[in-house]
Parts: C-alpha cells; structure tokens; sequence
C-alpha cells in the first residue's frame, strides 16, 4: 500500500507528459479521466444548455424530472439507449452503420493532446495543434458518409450542405491559427513550436496571453477563430444544416436512439475540443488570469483559493434551492436530493482548499473554467442570434473571414513580428534568393 | 524470425511495392474513373512510404537532420491533391456530357 | 496489456508495424475490388489513417499530420463529394472489371517479381540498407523541416515550396474551370 503511494507520488512529481516519457500505464489512466470527464461535460452541456436558453427566453426549461431537472440528461439519455433502432430500407448498412463512429472517433481523439496543465495532457505531440486540426477534419467524412448512408434527400442535402460549411470555416480558422502560432517564435532563438503545451509556456515566457500581443492583431486572430470554431461545429448561428424547421434534423435525421446519441456526444466533445483549441492559442490554457498586473504571493494565494470557493458558491446556491423548494410532502426525495448534490459539491470545494490537492488542480481548473466560459458563449449565441442563411453562411466564410484571416496573417508576420523577422529570415531569404538567381543564370 | 521481428528499411519498402502494385492492379483494371483516380492516390501513397523510409534511413547515416525524404513526401502529398483536385473536375465535366462513369466509354474521339 | 511493451521496444514496433501494414494492404485490396465507390472510399480513408499512423512510427510526425489533414480531410472529402454529385448506383450494377483485366494482373504480377528479385538478390547475406543506431529527435522534427525550408545552410527548397504553391493554384483555377456550368 506504501509503494502504491509512493509510486503515484513519484508519478505526479514527474515534469513530463505520461505519453512522453513513454509511460503506458499512466497513459491509459489519463485517457480514462479525459473519457469520464468528457462524458460528464456532455451531461452537464445538455442540462445547462436547455436551463439557461430557458432562463434566456423567460421560461424554466426542465423542472420535473430531478430537482430543477438535474437528472433531466440522464432520463435522456436512458430514453435514447432504450428506442427502436430504425435502418430505413434501402440504406446501405454498413456505411449507416460506420459513420457515427468516424464521427465520435474524429472528435474523440482530439483530447490527446489537449493541455489541462503543463503535465496533465495524455502526450505532448510535437504537432500537437496541426494533429487538432487534422483530426476534427475527419468529422467531415463521417457527416458526409451518414448524410449519404440514409438514403434520403433530406440527410443528403443536410450532409453536402454541412460538410461544406465545415470545410470552408476550417480554411478561415487555419489561418487564424497560424497567425497566432507565429507569435510562439518571439523566444531568443526564433524557433516556434506547434505542440500545445509549447504554445501555453510561450505565452508564460512572454508573460502575455496571445489574446493581447500586438495590440488589435491578437483580438482580431481571436475573433476569426471564435466566429469560425461556431461555424465547424455546426452551431447556432450556423446551424442551417440540422435545424429542425429546415431540414428535419438534416444528415442525422435517419438515426434514431443510441445512434443519434453518438452524433449529439461528438458535436458536443467538438465543441469543448475547439474551445480548448482557442483557449490554448489565445487565452493562455491552464495560466491564471492577469499574470503580470496582479502578480505577487498575496495575488498568487487568493487566485488559488478561487477553485474552492467557485465550488462553496455553487454549493451555496444548491442550498439556497433547496430553502426555496415547495415544502410538499411529495417533494420530500427532491428535497433531500437537491441537499446532498449541494453537499457533495460542498465536499468537493473544501477538498480543494487543502494546499497539496489546490497547487496541483488549479491548472486543470483554470482550463476548464476558460472552456467552460465557451460553453456559456455557444448557448448564449444559441439564445440570441437568427440563423444565417446558406448561402449567406458560405458568404461570410469564404468573403469575409478568409480574406481578413490572410491580411492579419501578412499584418501579423510583417509588423507583428518585425522583432524578430529582420535580421533572422528576411535578411537571409534574400541572401538565399540571390544565390539561387546566381545559380541558376 | 528475428529478421522478421526486427523492422528495418527493407520491410517498408517490401509494403511500399505491396501498395504500388495494389494500386497498378486497380489503375489498369477497373473500369470506375472514380475508383481509377482513388488507386492512384494509393501508387502516391505507396511512393511517398517508400520516401519517407528512405528519409529515416538517411538520417541515420547522416544526422538526424537529414530530413530530405520528409520534404519530398510533403511535396508529393501537395501534389496529389492538386492532381486528384484537377482529375475531379474533368470527371465532372465529361459526366455532365455523357453520362458516364466507366474509362472505356471515353471513346468519343475514336475513329 | 504487456507491462514489458517500454523495455521490449522491437516487439512493439513489430507488432504495430504488421498491424498497420495488414490494415494498409486489406484496405488496399478493399479499395480495388468493391463495386459501391463509397466503400472504396471509406477503405482509402482507413489506408491513408493506416499510413500516417506508419508515419509516426518512421518518426515523421510532421509528414504525418500533414497527411492526415490534406489527404484523409481534403481529398478525401474531394472524392466523396465528387462520387454523391454524380449518381453511382446505376454504376454499381454494370460490370466492374474491363477487358483487359487479365493484362493488367499479368503486367502487375511481371512488375511484383521485377521488384522481389530486386530486394531478394541483394538481402541474400547481408541487409540493404544498413542502418546505423542512432536517435531520432521526435520533438524537433517540425522545426527540423522549417529548417530544411528556409534556412539557407541546411537545404533550399525554398524555390520547391513557391513551385508548389503555384502548382497549387494552377490546379484550383484548373479545376474551377473544368467543373463550371459555362465558362
């Protein structure tokens, strides 16, 4: 028992990745807290979403099934696993079959290499972002695959017209992305890096979220690639393709039950997956806010308290409820209900003032409290804006973001980066330039 | 056993030529443009293992800086998509006229 | 799970290297012979994953994301599209193989023994390309290839890299205009 605690001491006390130093066992671990933790956000994105678009629209949203409607999801969810599995005829079976698995598969495995601290990512790839990027472009086959396998206009039209959309939003945020990962060369040697954890300690280095540097450039960067992530994962207001009084559900309107629950789990993990993106890129991943104005050890004790009181709070409001909750013999099990869910997280918050667990976690809870502002964003966009038009979608991906995404890149590189660009590349690409015309003629 | 156990240059190769002649096999045989153009794309594939090998077999001769497999396999990928983009839409545009996906039926031009 | 895969390192390699290699040649077979073009598809989707996964244990994982972004996610997706705009079931149903099948098969298995007696004869005895020990430097390899880009000391493909871009956009004007209604 000593050894097991020792052995996981020695482990956490590590300064690398479980993936780089090649430890398979802590490996695995770590892809199971990221599954667990994945599915638990999904739960908690359908409750919070259908509450606070109520709440945004003047309504309650679910109350009945658990106290304000906390097990909503699960009853969801257990309704979902329990429907009739419908194949319409002459769908081809086993491509209907595949693709919500490609789908799930693509937004799944993006979370290998997303930092929820500077070790606590399940391996650091030395592409870590052009892997992100790459891997949520294969969500696009499995939507186009499901759209085709239904065997239907309307999944068809839905598929073609999505995949497109997604295709041409992940040009504009490549280029945003760039933009924000020439920013990591400002070191003394000029190399950038392309892994996650390289671009967060970059931004450690230079004590400046990537939000911030070179003044409107980084805001701009930031704005094309929130606009773009909303637009990739197919979401209001660019949710055209699977909106109901449009298209009937579009490429998934085929799939019913457990099927069509795997395409609401990969949306859902897509969207937290393009959020971690941009809070590595530009929101400084696991870093505590104003790193420089409010710096200092006072400063650095009172913002690691805040994981605790964060969860004290919303233990606080569990109990307020509860105060508040009609004093009905029948809703006695609520009650009760509602009290201990305050209490566990009660439990969890004081947990998190003990000083050994707060250093160790508030990485991976400034991470998720910047993913979950994301969250809050996506269902207040959802709750605000009309849905755009196709075509007017394809406008504003292809006319608007797409040429300003290539004028902050050449913006970004040329006065941006002016430190750093002269003397190291400018200067000898010319030299190399001549030397070829020299060669060649 | 060993010699099978220990993976060198030659067992990618050896894959390499599988995929190259998986894709002749499908280049000359299938009458499907669409499925022609995909087997071309596996012959692209199959060169660009063999180059990336290479790559690693270089660099264990001469640094491991000696990326230059890498960069021709990133070229040849670049290259396979703007072929693959172009064969595409001549595909297009001969459905468009004659209705048609089989490479043999693109006879209009016999005597 | 073999508790022993980190201190076995030629095992595992093994192991990963036949299981991606079958994958890569069934995917393959898969490609040339189904008669639905989108089973051949998804069968080129999982070769092309296969190859980069092969990347990654070449230590090319540049090469690899690469792959996995243009060609898995672009062209791919190219195929897919171009095979749903033009109807495929009719396809489907007419005779798959042409005339000449029996040529092809003759001049890929000529070429298959060209090939066998190449890596056969010179592997009798001793190994064709000897490989020195040394240690590939994974995290670096990105840089690496910014290097061989754009440094001037190391390599110049510099010109290769505008060709390409310029290939590039030979190839979407070219494109455009052949898949255009009326030019």
């Amino acid at each position: 028992m000593h050894d097991l605690v020792q052995y996981i001491q020695s482990y956490l006390d590590s300064n690398q990745t479980p993936g780089a130093a090649g430890n398979i066992f802590w490996a695995v671990v770590y892809v199971l807290l990221v599954f667990v933790g994945l599915s638990i956000a999904v739960i908690a994105m359908n409750w919070l979403e259908r509450k606070i678009l109520a709440h945004m629209q003047v309504r309650l949203g679910p109350m009945r099934v658990g106290p304000h409607g906390l097990l909503q999801p699960i009853a969801d969810a257990l309704k979902l696993l329990l429907k009739e599995d419908i194949i319409p005829e002459e769908a081809d079976k086993v491509v209907f079959w595949i693709a919500p698995f490609i789908v799930v598969l693509a937004a799944f495995t993006v979370f290998v290499v997303v930092p929820f601290g500077p070790t606590h990512a399940i391996t650091d790839m030395n592409i870590g972002i052009l892997f992100m990027l790459g891997v949520s472009s294969l969500a696009v086959l499995g939507i186009v695959t499901a759209g085709w396998a239904s065997n239907s206009h309307y999944p068809l039209i839905g598929a073609l017209r999505s995949s497109a959309q997604m295709v041409s939003y992940e040009v504009a945020m490549g280029l945003a992305v760039v933009s924000a990962i020439m920013m990591t060369s400002l070191n003394e040697s000029n190399t950038g890096t392309l892994s996650m954890i390289g671009i967060v300690q970059a931004q450690l280095a230079q004590r400046e979220w990537f939000l911030f540097k070179f003044f409107p450039l980084g805001i701009v960067a930031f704005g094309i690639f929130a606009i773009a992530m909303v637009a990739e994962t197919n979401r209001a207001p660019f949710d055209l393709p699977e909106a109901e009084s449009e298209l009937t559900a579009g490429f998934h309107t085929e799939y019913s039950g457990f099927r069509w629950s795997l395409f609401f789990l990969a949306e859902y993990s897509a969207m937290i997956a393009v959020s971690s993106i941009a809070v590595t890129l530009w929101l400084g991943g696991w870093l505590r806010p104003f790193p420089n104005a409010l710096s200092g050890p006072t400063w650095d004790l009172a913002f690691s308290l805040i994981p605790g009181l964060t969860f004290l709070f919303l233990a606080g409001m569990c109990f307020y409820s509860t105060v508040r909750m009609p004093k009905h013999p029948l809703f006695r099990i609520q009650t009760m209900g509602l009290a201990g869910f305050g209490a566990l997280l009660a439990a969890i918050g004081l947990v998190l003032f003990i000083p050994a667990v707060r250093v160790r976690v508030s990485d991976i809870f400034w991470f998720s409290a910047k993913v979950a502002g994301f969250m809050y964003l996506y269902i207040w966009y959802r709750g605000t804006f009309p849905r755009y038009r196709f075509d007017q979608l394809m406008k504003v991906g292809w006319k608007v973001l797409l040429p300003t995404g290539l004028a902050l890149l050449i913006v970004t590189a040329i006065w941006g980066m002016r430190s750093a660009v002269w003397a190291d590349v400018v200067v000898p690409m010319w030299l190399g330039f001549v030397d070829l015309l020299r060669r060649i003629f | 056993m060993d010699a099978m156990l220990n993976i060198s240059t030659l067992h990618y190769l050896v894959l390499g030529a599988a995929l190259f002649l998986l894709g002749i096999i499908g280049v000359l045989t299938r009458r499907n443009v669409v499925i022609v153009l995909m087997s071309i794309e596996l012959i692209l594939n199959a060169v660009n293992l063999n180059l990336v090998a290479f790559s690693r077999y270089w660099q264990s001769i001469h640094g491991p800086n000696a990326l230059h497999g890498q960069i021709f396999a990133i070229f040849v990928i670049t290259d396979a998509a703007a072929e693959a983009a172009v064969g595409l839409g001549i595909l297009i545009a001969f459905f468009r006229n004659k209705e048609t996906v089989n490479v043999d039926e693109v006879n209009l031009l016999k005597w | 799970m073999n508790p022993n895969l980190a201190a076995n390192p030629p095992v595992a390699t093994a192991f990963f290297f036949y299981g991606l290699a079958a994958v890569m040649v069934i995917g393959g077979i898969m490609v040339i012979t189904r008669k639905n073009a989108v089973h051949s598809a998804l069968a080129l989707i999982t070769t092309l994953l296969a190859q980069a996964a092969l990347y990654l244990m070449l230590y090319a994982p540049f090469v690899a994301g690469v792959q996995i972004i243009l060609y898995a996610g672009g062209i791919m997706v190219l195929f897919l599209f171009v095979i749903m705009l033009i109807s495929i079931e009719r396809a489907s149903k007419e005779r798959q193989f042409n005339k000449l099948w029996l040529i092809g098969i003759v001049a890929a298995a000529a070429l298959g023994g060209l090939l066998i007696a190449v890596y056969t004869t010179t592997s009798k005895g001793r190994t064709m390309f000897v490989e020195r020990p040394t240690s590939y430097v994974e995290s670096q390899n990105t840089q690496a290839v910014a290097a061989f880009l754009f440094d001037r000391s190391t390599g110049m493909y510099m010109f290769s890299f505008e060709i390409a871009s310029l290939l590039l956009l030979v190839a979407i004007i070219g494109a455009v205009v052949m898949a255009k209604k009326r030019i």
